[in-house]
């Protein structure tokens, strides 16, 4: 579904991500986890087309595709999906509106005839039940006032709507207290599907005693230094990422003698 | 040099002052005399006047020269039967069941009116037909709040107004559905000039919705010069919304003037999409204690339209509120002027005023010059005035990509709600919805780019 192959990428001259390679198939999830500042949030940042960032080498395929050929919209069409670390409020933007115009997109885009209202009203409730979000939300502009739980749930949300194939969860976990978190990944588990995909990234593993990872990737200072499977997490936990430095070290040096 | 500009000044002049004898002449055989000294009175003031330059203050980014040199030519009587009632229909809203006043270049048109059954005491129709018909009351009123010893195009106006509406909704009278004016340009030569006069009355304790829109049937270079007074008795509630969409090739000039008394609440908006000139003055003067007054405006600019609401509250005595929302935007490269003023006498303390104007910039060409200007001089009062220039929010704008709505979509749904958060505070559902459909066509009327 997704091959990362080689991927560099920057912003403003700055080298963040150094040659990441990364292959994700249907029906898996991956965790993305490292300390702050190792690139993660830029690999999701370039992986939905934020114009920001420059890519500077490597390649992504996604479905046979050139992902990094795309617009964003065309990313989000064919089924890329990134959930905010920081979601947008945008004042005066009704979230039933824009939530409808981005459904009737995707729709559109796999030839699907576009939903009612009244269609879409019954599809939005029922997926709202998943998450546990107010209906009143849906009556307000696009996160705006929204709580920090609130934005995280709703991103969740809308990715319950917009099903895409490849969602991205850009720490989705921080600024959630322990019941949101539960139910946010309650969620996120209850949309997945032996054809769609989810890449997690965290800083840390709590997230991953509730969305469990098939294959968990340690990025440092961009680039993945250690892939594994959910045990690798706990040991991170356990052990601190210094560990893993350290480790590296030693296979760095195993490697030159 | 200046003797040089006022001779030029005169010169220009002179073809405007042949006309009004030619006007006076027409009409001496009608109307009452007091009409006949204020229009002379008005005419004195523009030979003296002028037309404003760039060098006056209140007309220094709107160049108002093109207008100055275009032939004169005041706008004809209407003929009725000349118009299908069809051939307006896109100009009506739907769903509005009130009274419908038609204007065709400044002259009611009683065939395109629709006059539903009057309601008791209420005075709705032409100003020409209230002055020959002898409504009496007017003289106290008309032409006594707008300034035509201050203002050229006033003074032209109030020389050249051959009708208008007249509207007088009687005391405590509620009228339940708003009443639209809807002045039609149709004239096919350049330089046709059309001075529409409007004075509405609310007497005591009497509520109204009134609409005036401007629209053209022809792409002439029309000229539309606008003069409406607009008089709040104690206690009166008005919500007045002016919508101008002329052609692209007009030039509108409008001048609104209210005078407000004792705790009366006005609800002015404005909204100005078209014409290739658009200057706007409201003028309101809070005469009286506990008054309400409410500006709201959303002005779009495209191509090379320039866009100007000058607006000035006066408070005059203690006690009232002013709260001020002007939107704009502007894209290719055109050009938006914002002046707000706001004077706060001495005698007016415990004065609350608010004004916000906040601009969207959808160009590198696109300018605005925005302008608050306070003059305060009592020392109990709260003011407050804010005014913002940037462009579209590229966070969101990325956000909303993100999720699959294209770019230029995208960019309208932001656009959208800026404006609506003007728009919306219009209560007339029907206007709303007409307004939601001439923002569509904005978004999709493609201008030509500067050679």
């Amino acid at each position: 579904m997704l091959e990362i192959k080689n991927l560099s990428a920057g912003v403003d001259g700055k080298v963040i991500l150094k040659g990441i390679n990364l292959t994700i198939h249907p029906g898996e999830v991956h965790a993305i986890m490292g300390p702050n500042g190792s690139g993660k949030s830029t690999l999701a940042q370039v992986l939905v087309g934020r114009a920001d960032y420059e890519v500077t080498g490597g390649e992504v395929i996604y479905n046979g595709r050139d992902l990094l050929d795309m617009d964003p919209e065309e990313r989000a069409r064919e089924g890329v999906f990134l959930a905010f670390q920081y979601p947008v409020e945008i004042p005066g933007v009704n979230s039933t509106y824009f939530l409808k115009a981005a459904l009737n997109e995707v729709r559109k885009h796999k030839g699907l005839p576009e939903l009612d209202a009244i269609d879409f009203l019954s599809l939005v409730k029922e997926r709202m039940k998943i998450l546990e979000l107010d209906q009143s939300l849906l009556n307000r502009s696009v996160n705006e006032g929204f709580s920090g739980g609130e934005k995280k749930r709703n991103e969740i949300f809308q990715m319950a709507v917009l099903e895409p194939r490849l969602a991205i969860l850009d720490e989705t976990d921080s600024g959630l207290d322990i019941d949101a978190l539960k139910i946010v990944a309650s969620g996120v588990n209850k949309l997945k599907r032996p054809d769609n995909a989810q890449l997690v990234i965290t800083h840390y593993q709590r997230l991953l005693n509730y969305i469990v990872p098939d294959y968990v990737h340690v990025l440092f200072d961009g680039r993945i230094i250690k892939s594994g499977d959910k045990s690798l997490a706990l040991e991170l936990e356990e052990k601190g990422y210094d560990w893993i430095l350290q480790d590296e070290a030693h296979s760095v040096l195993a490697v030159n003698s | 040099m200046i003797q040089t500009a006022k001779t030029s000044e005169f010169e220009k002049a002179d073809p405007i002052l042949s006309a009004f004898d030619q006007l006076e002449k027409r009409l001496s055989q009608k109307g009452p005399a007091w009409v006949h000294l204020v229009r002379r009175a008005a005419i004195s003031h523009f030979a003296e006047l002028g037309f404003p330059t760039t060098k006056d203050e209140e007309w220094k980014y709107t160049n108002v020269a093109p207008i100055a040199e275009l032939a004169f030519r005041p706008t004809g009587p209407y003929a009725p039967g000349s118009l299908m009632p069809g051939s307006i229909e896109e100009f009506t809203f739907a769903g509005l069941r009130g009274q419908r006043l038609v204007f065709i270049n400044g002259h009611y048109a009683p065939d395109l009116s629709s006059v539903v059954p009057p309601v008791d005491g209420l005075q709705a129709g032409s100003l020409a037909t209230a002055l020959h018909g002898g409504v009496t009351g007017l003289e106290k009123h008309l032409a006594r709040y707008a300034r035509y010893n201050e203002n050229a195009f006033v003074a032209l106006n109030t020389a050249f107004f051959q009708d208008g509406a007249c509207i007088v909704i009687p005391a405590q009278q509620v009228l339940e559905e708003p009443i639209h004016l809807l002045f039609i340009a149709t004239a096919q030569d350049a330089g046709a000039t059309a001075c529409p006069r409007n004075l509405i009355i609310a007497q005591e304790e009497s509520q109204a919705k009134i609409i005036e829109s401007y629209v053209s049937l022809a792409d002439a270079t029309h000229v539309t010069n606008a003069v409406t007074e607009l008089v709040l008795e104690a206690g009166a509630k008005v919500e007045h919304c002016k919508i101008q969409n002329e052609s692209c090739n007009a030039w509108h000039i409008a001048t609104i003037e209210a005078h407000l008394g004792r705790n009366c609440q006005l609800l002015s908006h404005s909204v100005s999409i078209g014409a290739r000139l658009a200057r706007n003055n409201i003028n309101v003067t809070l005469d009286a204690e506990r008054i309400e007054a409410t500006l709201n405006g959303l002005y779009l600019g495209k191509g090379g339209q320039l866009v100007d609401h000058h607006t000035a509250i006066c408070h005059a005595q203690p006690h009232c509120q002013s709260h001020e929302h002007y939107h704009g935007v502007l894209d290719g490269h055109a050009q938006g002027v914002f002046n707000g003023k706001i004077f706060v006498r001495p005698e007016a303390q415990k004065t609350d005023a608010k004004q916000t104007n906040r601009n969207l910039l959808l160009s590198q060409e696109a300018a605005i010059n925005t302008k608050p200007q306070l003059e305060i001089f009592a020392d109990d009062v709260k003011c407050t005035h804010g005014a913002t220039v940037g462009q579209l929010d590229e966070e969101a704008l990325f956000y909303l990509r993100a999720r699959g709505i294209g770019l230029d979509a995208a960019r309208q749904m932001l656009i959208w709600a800026f404006a609506s958060d003007i728009l919306d505070r219009i209560s007339m559902e029907p206007v709303r919805k007409h307004l939601d459909q001439l923002l569509l066509r904005w978004f999709a009327r493609k201008v030509k780019k500067a050679s």
